[in-house]
C-alpha cells in the first residue's frame, strides 16, 4: 500500500458564529514546539477584530439576557462536547506545547473541569456578589452584579487549552460575551474549541476567536470604543503600558495581570468573575 | 395621454405604442450586470477618498421613519439629528432630508424649515399602493399641502405586473400634478417586480410620466434595494439624460446599513450613471440605521481608532 499523503489544514477564524477566512486573506504557518509543521491558521487583521467586535455586540443581548439557569446549561453542554473530544484536545495539547501526552491528557481534564466549575457559577455568583443593603432611611436597596458587555480577551500565550478556558469560561459565565486573540504560536486548541462551541447551543457572536500576532491586533482592541472591558493576560510585556493607556481613553475595564503566566492548575476563585460583572444598585422606597 | 418630452412624443401616444417601446427597451444581461456590480463592489476607497465618500453619503440620505408607532416626538429627535448628525462634530453636513409619514410632514415641517433639510413624504396609499386614485391624489395634496418638499409615490405594481401599463403612466402623470413644487419620487418596489427587464421598463415608465427620481423600494419588502437593480435604473436615468438632457435622480433605499455598502454604491453611481450624480440632488440614501455607521467610520478616520454605538444617537 503506498503511503497516504497527509491533508494540511488551513483553519480559518471563528467570528459571529461561522468560520470566514480573514478579510485580508492572510495565513501564518503554525508550528510545533519542535519546529515541526502542524498546519496554517488565519492571520486576522483589524477589520476582522472590528466585525468579531460588532458580532459580540449582536451577541451580548441575548446571552446577557438569557436566565442564568441557561446560560449554565448551555456551558455545561459546552463541557460535554469538549469531553467527547478529549482525544483531539489532548494531541493538540501535547503538539502545541511540547509536553508528554499524559501529562497533555491531565492538562485537557483539568480544563474541561474549569469549564464546568464556572458553568456551575452561572446562577450561583448573584448571590455571593449581591446584596440586601442596610441603607438609613426608608427604602429596600439591593446590588446586583450585571454583565458588563462585551470582554476583550488577549489568551495566555504558553497555556494552550487550559489558560484559554480560565481565561474565557468565566467571562461567558458572567454573561458577557468575548472576542478572544488567541495564543498567536499555539493556536490549534483554541481552533478546535471554536469548532466546540459552534456545535454546542452557545449562540452566534458570543465568543468570537481570532488567530493571528497579537502585538497587531492587541492596539485596536484596546482602544475600540464598543468593548467594555479587556483582559491582558497574553499581551506582550512591552505593550502593555500602551495598551492599558489606550484602553482608559473608552473607559474600559482592564484586568491587569503578572507579565509572567500563573500556574494554571491552581485551584480558581471568583475574581475573573468579579473582573467582568458590573454591580447594579437599586432603591426602592419603603412604606413606614 | 399626455407627452412628458419631445423626443418621446410618440411612446406615449397612447397604450400600444407605450407598450411596444417599453417592451423593446434591450433585456437586461443578469449575468453580467450582476458580475458587473459584484466587480465594482470590489474597488478599494481609503484614506481622503474614503473621507470625501463618507460626507457625500451623509449629505445624500434620506433619514426615515416609517413605522406605525412614529409619534411627534420621534419625528423631532428624528430632525434634530438631520440638521446636525454628528453633535461633537458640527463640520459634519446635513442630510439631504428627513423622510415621513404624510401626517408627520407638520411636524418635520416646523423643526428643519429654513435649515436646507427636505421634508419628503410618502404617499398614494404607501406602501402598498392599494387604494383608488382619488384617494391617492388626496393623500398626495395633504402631503404637500403641510409643507413637503419632495413626495415618495408608490407605483400600482398590480397593474404594472398585469401589463396595463397605461393606467401606471396616467396615474404617476396625476400625483406629479398634484405634487405642485414638490419634487416626485417613484417607489418601483423592485422586489415585487420579479425580473431586470421588468425594473428597466418600470424605470422608463417612472421616467417618461415625469418622475424627478427613481426609488427602488419602500423599504418594507424584501429584498429591497440591491446593487445589480441600482445598476438598471442608473443605466435608465444615464440614457434618458442622453436621450434628453434631463437629469433625474436615483434613490435605493432599504437594506443598506454600512459604510462598505453606502460606497458601494457611489463607486456604481460614479461608474454607470457619471460624475454628475455624485449629487444629493440626484442621488439619495433611503436609510435609517445607515447614518450612524456613517457617522461612526467617520470617526473612527479622523481618531484613529473604532467607535461604537454608545457613542452616537439612538434613533
Amino acid at each position: 500500500m503506498s503511503d497516504r499523503v497527509t491533508v494540511a489544514k488551513t483553519y480559518k477564524l471563528y467570528l459571529g458564529g461561522a468560520f470566514p477566512r480573514s478579510e485580508s486573506g492572510r495565513t501564518y504557518p503554525v508550528t510545533d514546539a519542535r519546529g515541526k509543521f502542524l498546519a496554517n491558521a488565519a492571520q486576522a487583521s483589524r477589520k476582522d477584530l472590528r466585525e468579531a467586535v460588532g458580532a459580540a455586540r449582536k451577541g451580548f443581548g441575548k446571552w446577557s439576557g438569557a436566565t442564568a439557569y441557561n446560560r449554565g446549561q448551555v456551558l455545561y453542554r459546552v463541557a460535554e462536547v469538549l469531553e467527547g473530544r478529549r482525544e483531539q484536545f489532548a494531541a493538540e495539547v501535547a503538539a502545541s506545547e511540547g509536553v508528554p501526552q499524559k501529562r497533555a491528557q491531565s492538562l485537557v481534564d483539568t480544563a474541561i473541569d474549569r469549564w464546568v466549575w464556572y458553568a456551575g457559577w452561572t446562577d450561583k455568583i448573584a448571590t455571593v456578589l449581591g446584596a440586601a443593603n442596610p441603607v438609613a432611611g426608608p427604602y429596600f436597596s439591593f446590588s446586583v452584579p450585571e454583565p458588563t458587555g462585551v470582554v476583550g480577551v488577549l489568551a495566555p500565550q504558553r497555556s494552550s487549552l487550559l489558560g484559554l478556558v480560565s481565561v474565557l469560561a468565566p467571562a461567558l459565565a458572567a454573561g458577557c460575551a468575548a472576542v478572544v486573540v488567541t495564543s498567536q504560536n499555539r493556536p490549534l486548541p483554541a481552533i478546535t474549541l471554536s469548532e466546540v462551541l459552534a456545535t454546542s447551543d452557545v449562540p452566534a457572536g458570543v465568543v468570537n476567536l481570532l488567530t493571528g500576532h497579537t502585538a497587531e491586533l492587541a492596539p485596536w482592541l484596546a482602544t475600540h470604543a464598543d468593548v467594555n472591558a479587556l483582559d491582558l493576560t497574553g499581551a506582550p510585556p512591552e505593550l502593555r503600558t500602551d495598551l492599558e493607556r489606550a484602553a482608559a481613553g473608552t473607559v474600559k475595564r482592564v484586568l491587569r495581570t503578572p507579565a509572567e503566566e500563573p500556574d494554571w492548575t491552581a485551584r480558581p476563585d471568583i475574581a475573573r468573575l468579579r473582573a467582568v460583572l458590573e454591580t447594579k444598585t437599586v432603591w426602592h422606597p419603603m412604606g413606614a | 395621454m399626455k407627452t412628458s418630452t419631445r423626443e418621446f412624443a410618440d411612446v406615449t401616444r397612447d397604450e400600444t405604442s407605450l407598450r411596444r417601446f417599453l417592451h423593446g427597451l434591450p433585456g437586461v444581461d443578469a449575468v453580467g450586470v450582476e458580475q458587473r456590480s459584484a466587480g465594482l463592489g470590489t474597488r478599494s476607497i481609503k484614506k481622503a477618498s474614503k473621507m470625501h465618500a463618507i460626507d457625500l453619503a451623509i449629505s445624500m440620505v434620506d433619514l426615515t421613519t416609517l413605522e406605525g408607532a412614529d409619534t411627534p416626538g420621534k419625528v423631532r429627535s428624528l430632525c434634530a439629528k438631520a440638521r446636525r448628525p454628528d453633535p461633537d462634530r458640527p463640520e459634519v453636513p446635513k442630510v439631504a432630508a428627513v423622510c415621513v409619514y404624510p401626517d408627520m410632514v407638520e411636524t418635520a415641517v416646523a423643526e428643519v424649515s429654513g435649515t436646507g433639510v427636505g421634508v419628503a413624504s410618502v404617499a398614494t396609499a404607501f406602501p402598498s399602493g392599494r387604494s383608488s386614485l382619488r384617494i391617492k391624489i388626496a393623500d398626495t395634496e395633504f402631503a404637500v399641502e403641510a409643507g413637503a418638499t419632495e413626495i415618495d409615490m408608490v407605483i400600482d405594481r398590480g397593474a404594472f405586473l398585469s401589463g396595463q401599463y397605461g393606467r401606471v403612466f396616467d396615474e404617476i402623470r396625476t400625483i406629479k400634478a398634484a405634487c405642485g413644487n414638490a419634487r416626485l419620487k417613484v417607489i418601483l418596489e423592485t422586489g415585487e417586480l420579479a425580473t431586470y427587464d421588468n425594473v428597466r421598463r418600470a424605470s422608463w415608465l417612472a421616467l417618461l410620466a415625469g418622475g424627478d427620481f427613481i426609488k427602488t423600494s419602500t423599504g418594507k419588502v424584501s429584498p429591497a434595494a440591491t446593487l445589480p437593480v441600482t445598476h438598471v435604473m442608473l443605466q435608465a436615468v444615464h440614457d434618458w439624460h442622453a436621450a434628453t438632457g434631463e437629469p433625474r435622480g436615483v434613490k435605493p433605499a432599504g437594506g443598506i446599513r454600512t459604510t462598505k455598502d453606502a460606497i458601494r454604491y457611489l463607486v456604481a453611481v460614479n461608474e454607470v450613471a457619471g460624475p454628475r450624480w455624485l449629487d444629493p440632488r440626484l442621488f439619495r440614501f433611503g436609510a435609517s440605521s445607515l447614518l450612524n455607521d456613517l457617522l461612526m467610520q467617520r470617526r473612527t478616520q479622523l481618531e484613529g481608532h473604532y467607535s461604537g454605538p454608545d457613542y452616537v444617537t439612538v434613533d
